[in-house]
């Protein structure tokens, strides 16, 4: 299992060496990345903030509950904060398992989960220079 | 006793300031502790009355006690990934 948050720009395949084994069947790499626009609106880039202190522990937490789902420890996540570009990846997600039905499910519980409660803010900055949060989602931690 | 207050994103924005030290009685719970920041005046007045909260990084609800040296931290709608 492996869970960070970065400033320097995410090598995706280094997160994916990160998982596999002789008896895994599937390996899948999900890629967040930043668009070229919001609604209609054109973006030129994206600053992440987070509460890097808490999110770490969170993502951790969250790669702890998608190992669960896999049966494997086979779970790798970085997150980017910063200022990022179009294209640049801003999360990449690494799951490995015997079998693929276990590695979609894993993968996109890992994506939906950091949407839902990761402390990570996002600021758009569009082409005609104005800038704006990105409406989130109240946090709510995981019933224990 | 005393709690070391967080903002982050829009609401350190709202505040022009990242972090503050309150002050606060024993016993004092979140809820107290975001009405203390509201009662402040100015931009505090437009922080939500009951934002989400985390106390030592982990989340908390209103009712949760606070003790001398806590963490707290005003999380805003999050938006990740």
């Amino acid at each position: 299992m492996f869970a960070r948050v970065v400033r320097d720009p995410i090598d995706p395949a280094s997160v994916l060496r990160r998982v596999g084994a002789d008896e895994d069947g599937a390996a899948l790499l999900f890629l967040g990345v930043v668009r070229n626009h919001n609604e209609d609106r054109p973006v030129g880039g994206m600053r992440y903030d987070a509460y890097e202190e808490m999110a770490v522990g969170v993502l951790t937490e969250i790669v702890r509950e998608a190992a669960a789902i896999l049966e494997t420890d086979r779970v790798a996540v970085v997150h980017r904060v910063g200022e990022l570009t179009v294209g640049e990846v801003s999360v990449a997600v690494a799951v490995s398992s015997p079998h693929r039905a276990e590695a979609y499910e894993a993968s996109r519980y890992v994506i939906e989960e950091i949407k839902k409660r990761l402390p990570v803010w996002k600021k758009e900055r569009y082409i005609d220079g104005a800038e704006a949060w990105v409406a989130g989602t109240r946090p709510v931690a995981r019933p224990r | 006793m005393e709690i070391r207050t967080l903002f982050f994103a829009s609401y350190r924005e709202l505040l022009g300031t990242e972090e503050l030290r309150l002050d606060l009685p024993r016993g004092a719970t979140v809820s107290d502790l975001v009405a203390t920041l509201r009662s402040r005046g100015g931009a505090f007045t437009v922080l939500p009355s009951d934002p989400a909260v985390a106390v030592n990084r982990s989340y908390a609800d209103r009712q949760a006690l606070l003790s001398d040296g806590d963490e707290v931290a005003l999380i805003p709608p999050v938006a990740g990934g």
